[in-house]
């Protein structure tokens, strides 16, 4: 029953290969054996957000997938997104807008945010607000993320405008 | 918080499912939304896992000559903007964003609500209210099951341990047809207190045909045939349904628990059936 299967799939653009026991979950895969911490763990149910990842493109909580699932896959971490040299616009938005404080959940949101930004209208400040709602923060109250996602929308909406 | 060991098997045919679910302890993961966390909490041991995700008949959404059929692995997000059930049913697209997260309805599948059965999940609602018909795969067979039928308790459905969910259909509902949703929950994405559906047709000016389903007051979604009955036949407008209104909360004894207590409930059913109600008439109308 402990069996290992091998799994291939492309993170962040790198190919990867791996043996995975079938009931490792991916985030336990993406931390413990590949050492991409970048993804957090809270809440393991599925509630909490902080293991968000992007597969094939869309967001989900990587701590409702099991690594065996993620063969042939292609995933983004946040270690893809951006680095403390060369941040991603949506990183430095969260910076500029003081949308972190412990950083703990902040993994969850930018990888949130990248859905949103590609999926939704977001049209106001309730529709930010429901869009985010899937990922929990502890600090910030919030406010400043969603100042922080409402300047990245205009920025996406006056680019689509041009 | 890890899943108990348990062996993996990912067929890629439904033939190769069916035998891989004949084992004494197997169960099917779709898109794992309400399974894994039951496995992350060891409520759920399966000795076998089937992950149907890789089983391409299971993925298209048709139209028959009299209706849409929907595969089960339709993810929630690809039923709230596939043209086809926005064109036929817009309803479903009303429904979505109420359930659950982005990142959840990306994974989640319609089949995996469905058998998951949870008395306020909008999918169950839907297909009773839209007259879905499960269709079931199992060893001995294929069979089609009424979503009225389906649904026997809380987390509990008509489908046997070694079938599964291959799709549903829809029968296409009348031109003259009006259809809405709505639901009140604490937070976006929490469950539904209350949720509630109605589908409205109408034929010189009158109701022909009415249905009104509700979920999250019951241990599963239900009709409220009382009013639906005592609609049919009288003038199509807000009047009629203010007189029948009394009716929704009638036979109805929902739960307390830590969400909202049984009164609440009851006056969430009437705000909410009002609302579907008058939404359901004037897009009939229109």
């Amino acid at each position: 029953m402990s069996s290992k299967t091998h799994i291939t799939l492309t993170i962040n653009d790198e190919p990867y290969r791996a043996d995975v026991e079938p009931r490792m979950l991916a985030a336990d895969f993406l931390r413990d054996e590949l050492a991409l911490t970048g993804t957090h763990i809270g809440c393991e149910h599925g509630v909490c957000g902080a293991c968000t990842i992007l597969l094939n493109g869309v967001s989900v909580r990587s701590c409702l997938l099991l690594a065996i699932q993620l063969d042939d896959a292609e995933v983004q971490t946040v270690e893809g997104l951006g680095s403390t040299r060369e941040m991603h616009r949506i990183q430095t938005a969260f910076r500029e807008y003081h949308a972190l404080q412990c950083g703990f959940c902040t993994p969850g949101f930018l990888m949130t945010v990248q859905d949103i930004l590609n999926t939704l209208p977001l049209r106001n400040d309730k529709e930010i607000r429901d869009a985010l709602s899937g990922n929990i923060c502890r600090c910030t109250g919030y406010d400043h993320i969603v100042k922080a996602v409402r300047s990245l929308v205009t920025e996406r909406d006056k680019i689509a405008n041009q | 918080m890890k899943p108990a060991p348990f062996e993996y098997v990912r067929p890629d045919t439904l033939d190769a499912a069916v035998q891989a679910l004949n084992h004494e302890d197997a169960r099917i993961i779709a898109g794992g939304q309400s399974l894994v966390p039951m496995m992350n909490f060891r409520l759920v041991q399966p000795e076998r896992l089937v992950d149907i995700n890789r089983i391409e008949a299971l993925t298209p959404i048709v139209q028959t000559d009299t209706g849409v059929r929907v595969g089960a692995l339709t993810r929630h997000v690809e039923a709230e903007y596939h043209p086809l059930l926005r064109e036929h049913f817009p309803i479903i697209s009303e429904a979505m964003p109420y359930v659950a997260h982005l990142a959840i309805r990306n994974r989640g599948t319609i089949a995996g609500s469905l058998c998951h059965a949870d008395p306020s999940a909008e999918w169950p609602l839907l297909a009773i209210l839209l007259n879905g018909e499960i269709e079931i795969l199992g060893g001995s067979g294929s069979r089609t099951v009424p979503a009225e039928e389906f649904f026997m308790a809380p987390l509990t459905t008509d489908i046997a341990e070694t079938e599964l969910v291959t799709g549903v259909f829809f029968p296409s509902p009348p031109a003259s047809c009006g259809m809405a949703f709505d639901e009140v929950s604490w937070r976006a994405g929490d469950f539904a207190i209350v949720a509630a559906g109605a589908l409205v047709y109408i034929e010189k000016n009158r109701f022909v045909n009415v249905r009104l389903v509700l979920g999250g007051v019951f241990d599963t979604p239900i009709r409220i045939t009382a009013l639906e009955e005592a609609l049919v036949g009288q003038s199509a407008n807000q009047d009629a349904i203010e007189a029948v209104l009394s009716l929704t909360t009638k036979d109805l004894e929902p739960n307390d628990d830590l969400h909202a207590s049984a009164e609440y409930r009851l006056s969430l059913v009437h705000v909410l059936a009002r609302r579907v109600l008058t939404c359901a008439l004037e897009r009939a109308s229109s």
